[in-house]
């Protein structure tokens, strides 16, 4: 936590807000989720540090298994008389409502801080907009805007205060990303000022109230029509005062800091004729356009709403100049159906009963409109178009603005060139690797310039969806007064490119001002980068005389020993051009910067930093541009030709960056996106990727097996296919007796290789000849691409090994199979990917997967591009996200419509056996489908099936003909991580296995949240540390296999593919097999474990040698022949719990952090892991009576 | 009441039993304790270079491949600023140690590139190491190395060192150099301020089973204190350097040997590991009875009394000892055993 005496401070819009709440509460109940989660975060590292609230007592935070359960746990602290808090978004908000409304109701102080989010509806969507905090207008709390990073420090505190003294409690929200990410200079609050602004009597009253034994009542009872309408009309004295007593604390709040507040503010002239009436970050934009365009002329201005609930009709109508004529309501929502949007209705009703109160001569025109949802960008561009609007003749009403909507006619048009004066202002953007530590340091250069001088600073990061090779930009303003530009940088003065290869991709000059500096990490030098430069990029450097400097960061970073990291590098780079600060300054504000990071790494990691530094301004060159471009290439081409209309002309645009261009018209109606698009983005991101040498390979399948993108595929094929085979296509005689005409190839898509080096760990051809290299091995790729695309076109040619030739009970024989789920954007060398790509190897062309919310759905459904695809037949995975909390529900949903088509089928074939073969209704009704081949002759009878029913007329034939895929046994996967499993959606999953249906769930053990960045689930294992587990988790991992061995009738499984991938097909066979519900427990490694990703594979080895991730199947079937049904798979722990577990960080860092701690916890998790395995080992040698009996 | 302090590489010592570089000075209570029990002063347990070296990079890879990298999670681990890794626990352990104690701290460095030797060696004495012991752990395993190369490798490191660091520097030799003698000095004119004698070389067993090479590391004996102490009393008052005796002390009387011999501390940490850390007290104990009832009134009263350079018949360590021992074994007897 920063030092109390700080007064200007850079940080962003959660840690500004969360800084209040957390001083002035004593409780905090929260649940992670985007974009809020740094505001609980904060808080359970600063209470995990002791740092105290103004009452000089530690807050307690804990964090729960959903919003739900926070929302309750908040609810029971605050009628015990705590106060308490809680941050949310989105989804989290809505699991919230039902507490909300009680809390309310009983006139609670409280305030929710909310980092405002979309709301899932035809997608997902984790970026702001204010559909969450509309959904909760109706709940009885307050609602109050922050329009900024420093509002959203001061208005948690006036929330604060104002729900103590009124007694309703609030929302105090501001907006998801641009907002609660947005870093920003801001003047802190200190202690004392906090501490006057909350008074101690109101808290005392607050407690008074509290549920006591010692002076007992009853609050929450069930009432009856009598008194229940009277009781909800008794709080409306309270929400009356709220506007006056908020207005008070304002005041204080002015009279303590020289800020001003008010619940509406007007921006403008006395004479404004147009107003904007705005709420959130657009508030700025507007309010800065407006006076622009005041500036020349125009008579416009901005009404901010910072109190939307109770609305203070009497300050929102004072709040506008006698001269207004026209207005437009901004709404950053959507309420499908209504008759305007909430902010639009609300100003309409007011103005109405104005007018007819006649507190205004007339009714001015009013618009509404609807902008920035999910982060859309909202320019001053935009808001003079909306000024424009209102100009019209007939403005249009119920308008769009920042989108083209070619459908329903709805948005304005917007000149995008029109931009503020922006030349006070220092603007640069970055373009960097998620890895490669751009963010980092531009973060470290804001604190720099933001804390070290007078001047202004402002920092937003945006970042890709994809886990692997993802691409961030970062914008950065500096300035010499306050900057409120809540929107990207469309007009650069510095543009810095930290890989080479993003110059060949992206267009980021065009957001380049004429004469500005481009810095570009090269790997060529001053002489020869320009000619290596696409013909686009040397035209726009010579059209806007753009100063081109480059500098070869990895080469200076290995010189110097910094082992890759160019970070610094390109930060020293960016002082030395940027001219933000004398370059003296600057580089003394470097060292300062490393010498505190590197402290206690001692002199020579310090003195290495500083050389790199030093040497970074000597290898720094401008590079004279020629008068004309030389180049011939193009940019690289993004999508094949090949690829599909939709991904052609939508998809491509996305990935191109251009998603903002895309029409109304363009986009599903309602959600539904083709699959299979992964495969169209060859996003080239590691620059190492696998070879195959087939000579010394002896074809196991465990590259394949293992490979979390897909990219190693297998074939065998007929030699004769080989004579038209493009040079360099590599394959070799297939390694089975009896085939000698057989051969096997092994072909890498190298261009959505992610370097990972899975392959080659797991390649069991190792060094015992003496050299290092394996039958797979990583290596550069090649500069020219066509020759492998010639090679992979090819063996996509080659027939498709079909599962009846195929022994795909064993890892060697799954190779073969086609994965429908390939090139996703997880992390490389992902842990959980694998399963479901050979989930989909088995039974791909049937499965149905409901799959929860997190990272899987993300990796596996975020656009531009999603992974899971189609065979050549068209079939493939039918795949859905509804919610985190809900997903066990919504798959147990898939499997009901399944049952009861598959009987409705069956009752239409009796029906209409006089019409069809009675041999025909019998084998589709009854033929058995557990063999591949069985699927396979099923298939072919459905197919007849809809032939004949074609020729049938009547109801009974078309209802069978729409029926008829259900004949097909289908597969139904319940997918998700322990967040969902363990947590939030525990009780749904527990009901769902408990119902006996043939459901499958397949848990993605990440043991955290890996997603929303690693936060403890209840898989969370003991003596880890994770976040809200910071002093290493204290309670044991839930142990989900014995619960769900419990009920006797559920095919269980604990696998670790990276131990025993054979165990892992058979449980994922048997599961399926089994004709009732099934778990698997996936061990997933993770980057949230705090591994080098490469070695993920063997610390499963690892876990399940030491006793920690025991192998285990228990099958009913077993059960119900008088066997035991519980087989342990793995054998007995050969080594301990640390000698896995100290290999990574999550268990390392306690070691530094908590020594002590970490070493009981250590010996209490072997102790748990030694008991573990004895039940396992005893219920092991059980007989069968030992297992509860089945039906 | 005896003297029991002692010099060692220019450090006063209170007394000349030395910790040995082990496990147990990782945390900073037993080098209190170890203090406490009377150490003359305690050698770190190894920084290990290619340890250090992964540990850091491993988790600086891992923090920057997940901190800053995804709109959902900022990141995933502590900030690395927060505590101290690599290289930085062992700087940490020196200062703290430093702070807390009134006794020597020699910090061990086991090093694998010049970089590393010479960058931590700087590190460790910038932490307030009071002398540097350098380990160099290197099997001659190409064949095609000559004694000279191995020997300059050696004489290399230590000029390396020297050059960048003042405090004192100490060598822990191994006993398979052709000359021990000449290396002793070609290292002393590299500018070793003492030598250690000796290093235990870990000798790798095989599972037959399995065919994999098995680590063994197994205590100290007593007995294993005659290599040494032969070098010890051969070297004493040749070789202008500070003696350590190292191997097998495990009561006083392996100690009182040793200085007999003519080394300035004996060194204990098998010992320690096997009968706790207050062991130093027992051994101090015995040692001062013995020098009450020689009496002697003070280490260097008796230090190298039984050196090669003071004993009556310097033959003793060299053939003429060696064919006695075989005459008095070709029965069956051992030399120096009741007849």
């Amino acid at each position: 936590m920063r030092p109390d005496k700080q007064k200007a401070v850079t940080l962003d819009g959660n840690e500004a807000a969360v800084y209040v709440a957390y001083r002035v509460n004593e409780v905090c109940a929260i649940y992670p989720i985007t974009p809020s989660s740094a505001m609980a975060e904060f808080a359970d590292e600063w209470s995990a540090k002791d740092i105290k609230n103004i009452w000089g007592n530690v807050p307690e935070v804990i964090e729960m298994q959903s919003e739900a359960g926070a929302a309750g746990t908040v609810h029971g602290a605050l009628q015990t008389g705590s106060l308490t808090t809680t941050f949310t978004a989105s989804q989290g908000l809505m699991l919230m409502l039902p507490n909300m409304y009680k809390i309310a109701g009983e006139l609670t102080p409280t305030v929710f801080h909310v980092a405002a989010r979309s709301l899932a509806a035809q997608g997902l969507s984790i970026f702001g907009d204010h559909q969450d905090v509309m959904a909760a207008r109706t709940t009885g709390f307050g609602l109050l805007a922050s329009a900024s990073v420093q509002e959203a420090h001061d208005m948690a505190l006036i929330a604060q205060a104002t729900t103590l003294r009124s007694r309703i409690p609030f929302i105090h929200f501001f907006d998801g990303f641009r907002t609660s990410h947005e870093v920003n200079k801001i003047d802190f609050l200190s202690d004392q000022q906090i501490r006057e602004m909350i008074d101690d009597e109101l808290v005392f009253d607050h407690r008074n109230r509290a549920l006591n034994p010692d002076k007992p009542f009853i609050r929450g009872t069930a009432q009856n029509p009598d008194v229940y309408f009277q009781g909800r009309e008794t709080v409306n004295a309270f929400y009356a005062t709220v506007p006056s007593i908020l207005k008070r604390e304002m005041e204080r709040f002015r009279d303590l800091t020289g800020r001003e507040y008010a619940p509406v503010r007007y921006y403008g002239a006395p004479d404004t004729e147009r107003i904007i009436v705005i709420m959130g970050s657009g508030v700025e934009t507007a309010a800065e356009t407006a006076a622009f365009l005041a500036q020349n002329g125009d008579k416009t201005g901005v009404v901010q709403i910072t109190l939307y609930r109770p609305f203070p009709a009497d300050d929102f109508i004072s709040a506008f100049p006698s001269t207004t004529k026209s207005i437009a309501v901004l709404d950053r929502t959507k309420e499908p159906g209504a008759s305007g949007e909430p902010l639009y209705q609300d100003v309409m009703v007011t103005f109405a009963e104005a007018a007819a109160k006649g507190q205004v001569r007339s009714m001015p025109q009013i618009v509404g409109g609807r902008y920035g949802l999910s982060s859309k960008e909202f320019t001053p561009a935009m808001v003079k178009a909306v000024f424009d609007n209102l100009n019209a003749e007939t403005p249009k009403n119920h308008f769009t603005v920042g989108i083209i909507d070619d459908v329903g006619l709805t948005s304005l048009s917007v000149d995008y060139g029109f931009r503020l004066d922006e030349s006070d202002w220092t603007q640069a953007l970055f373009f960097g690797l998620g890895a490669d530590g751009t963010v980092g340091a531009n973060k470290n250069s804001i604190k720099i310039i933001g804390e070290n001088t007078d001047l202004f600073a402002q920092g937003y990061f945006v970042y890709d969806s994809k886990k692997s090779g993802a691409k961030t930009v970062s914008h950065l303003r500096f300035a010499k007064n306050p900057i409120k530009a809540p929107y990207l940088i469309t007009s650069a003065d510095f543009i810095a490119c930290h890989q080479f290869n993003f110059v060949e991709k992206e267009e980021m000059l065009k957001w380049a001002k004429p004469g500005a500096t481009f810095l570009l990490n090269s790997p060529y030098g001053v002489e020869e980068v320009w000619e290596r430069l696409p013909l686009p990029v040397q035209q726009i450097i010579l059209d806007k005389k753009i100063r081109l400097f480059v500098i070869d960061a990895a080469d200076v970073a290995r010189k110097t020993g910094m082992a890759g990291r160019i970070n610094t590098i390109m930060q020293t780079c960016f002082f030395a051009l940027s001219g933000v600060l004398p370059m003296a300054e600057a580089i003394a504000e470097i060292k300062k910067s490393i010498e505190k990071t590197y402290f206690k790494r001692g002199l020579s990691v310090i003195e290495k930093n500083f050389n790199a530094v030093d040497q970074t301004l000597e290898n720094l060159f401008e590079v004279k541009t020629p008068t004309k471009t030389t180049a011939k290439e193009r940019m690289t081409s993004i999508i094949s030709d090949e690829a599909p209309e939709f991904v052609r002309s939508v998809t491509q645009m996305m990935i191109a960056g251009r998603g903002d261009d895309i029409p109304v018209s363009a986009l599903p109606v309602d959600g539904t996106y083709p699959n299979g698009t992964s495969k169209w983005e060859k996003r080239n991101v590691s620059s190492r990727v696998a070879v195959w040498e087939p000579d010394i390979c002896i074809q196991c399948g465990n590259c394949s097996f293992v490979c979390p993108h897909s990219v190693i595929r297998a074939k065998f094929f007929h030699k004769d296919y080989l004579d038209d085979a493009p040079e360099g296509f590599k394959s070799a005689p297939i390694n089975a007796r009896g085939f000698p005409e057989t051969k096997y190839s092994l072909q890498v898509y190298l261009e959505d290789c992610t370097g990972c080096n899975l392959c080659y760990e797991v390649c069991p051809v190792d060094e015992r000849t003496g050299a290092k290299r394996r039958a797979i091995n990583l290596a550069e790729k090649p500069e020219g691409l066509e020759a492998e695309r010639e090679k992979i076109g090819y063996f996509e040619k080659l027939p498709q090994n079909e599962k009846p030739e195929v022994d795909f009970s064993t890892v060697h024989g799954v190779q073969f199979l086609e994965p429908l789920f390939e090139f996703s954007g997880a992390c490389a060398g992902c842990g959980e990917t694998p399963y479901i790509k050979v989930l989909t190897q088995l039974f791909g062309d049937r499965l149905l997967v409901a799959n929860a919310t997190g990272c899987s759905s993300i990796y596996g459904g975020n656009l531009p591009t999603t992974p899971w695809t189609s065979n050549s037949a068209g079939q493939g995975p039918a795949w859905s996200n509804s919610l985190f909390e809900d997903n066990a529900e919504f798959g147990l949903g898939m499997r009901l419509t399944a049952d009861k088509q598959l009987s409705t089928a069956h009752q239409l074939l009796n029906i209409l056996r006089p019409q069809l073969d009675d041999q025909l209704v019998d084998e589709l009704t009854n033929a058995p489908q557990h063999l591949e081949s069985e699927i396979k002759a099923q298939r072919e009878r459905v197919n007849q099936l809809k032939e004949r029913l074609g020729q049938i007329d009547g109801q009974d034939a078309k209802h069978l003909l729409s029926l008829a895929d259900q004949l097909v046994h289908r597969s139904v996967w319940l997918i998700g991580g322990d967040g969902w499993a363990y947590d939030i959606g525990s009780g749904g999953l527990d009901h769902a296995l408990a119902s006996g249906r043939n459901v499958n769930v397949l848990v993605l053990d990440t043991e955290v949240y890996s997603n929303t960045g690693g936060q403890m689930s209840k898989a969370t294992p003991t003596a880890a540390s994770a976040k809200f587990a910071a002093a290493g988790k204290r309670v044991g991992k839930k142990d989900l296999a014995l619960q769900a061995i419990s009920y006797g009738n559920i095919y269980v499984a604990q696998v670790a593919m990276g131990a025993n991938p054979q165990q892992t097909v058979l449980a994922l066979r048997e599961a399926e097999a089994y004709d009732g519900p099934s778990l698997i427990l996936a061990y997933s490694h993770c980057i949230a474990h705090g591994i080098d990703m490469e070695k993920g594979l063997n610390q499963q080895k690892l876990a399940v040698a030491c006793g920690y991730w025991p192998l285990i199947r228990y099958n009913p079937v077993l059960r119900k022949n008088d066997q035991n049904p519980f087989v342990l798979d793995s054998p007995k722990p050969v080594i301990r719990l640390k000698d896995y577990a100290y290999n990574e960080l999550r268990y390392k860092v306690l070691t530094q952090t908590v020594p002590k701690e970490a070493e009981k916890l250590m010996r209490l998790a072997q102790e748990i892991v030694d008991l573990r395995w004895k039940t396992y080992e005893e219920m092991a040698g059980f007989g069968a009576s030992s297992f509860q009996p089945i039906f | 009441m005896p003297n029991l302090s002692t010099t060692y590489m220019g450090l006063k010592l209170r007394s000349p039993l030395v910790v040995s570089a082990n496990p147990l000075s990782q945390k900073l209570e037993n080098i209190l304790a170890m203090e406490d029990a009377g150490a003359g002063a305690v050698v770190l347990f190894s920084l290990f270079e290619e340890q250090i070296r992964q540990e850091t990079a491993t988790t600086e890879q891992v923090y920057q491949s997940t901190t800053n990298t995804s709109a959902e999670a900022s990141d995933f681990f502590p900030d690395p600023v927060d505590y101290a890794i690599g290289s930085g626990k062992y700087l940490e352990i020196i200062r703290h140690a430093k702070e807390r104690t009134d006794i020597p701290i020699i910090a061990s460095l086991n090093g694998v590139t010049p970089e590393g030797w010479t960058d931590y060696a700087r590190d460790i004495e910038q932490a307030g190491a009071d002398a540097l012991e350098i380990n160099v752990y290197f099997i001659p395993a190409d064949v095609s190395l000559t004694s000279a190369d191995v020997e300059k490798r050696y004489t290399d490191i230590v000029k390396m060192i020297r050059s960048s660091i003042k405090i004192p520097i100490a060598v822990k030799m191994n006993p398979y150099f052709s000359s021990v003698g000449n290396m002793s000095q070609q290292l002393h004119a590299a500018g070793a301020d003492a030598l250690v004698l000796f290093n235990r070389f870990y000798q790798p067993d095989f599972d037959i089973n399995e065919l994999v090479v098995l680590p063994n590391r197994e205590f100290s004996a007593p007995a294993e204190i005659r290599l040494p102490l032969l070098w010890i009393a051969v070297l004493f008052g040749r070789v202008p350097v500070s003696l350590a005796a190292t191997t097998g002390i495990h009561g006083a009387r392996e100690l009182i040997k040793y200085l007999l011999a003519g080394a300035d501390v004996g060194m204990s940490a098998s010992a320690l590991l096997q009968h706790g850390i207050p062991w130093i007290k027992d051994i101090l104990a015995d040692l001062e009875l013995y020098m009450r009832d020689m009496p002697f009134k003070s280490i260097d009263e008796f230090k190298g009394s039984m050196s090669q350079l003071h004993i009556p018949d310097p033959t003793a360590y060299e053939r003429n000892n060696y064919i006695q021992i075989l005459e008095n074994t070709k029965w069956g007897r051992q030399a120096g055993s009741r007849q």
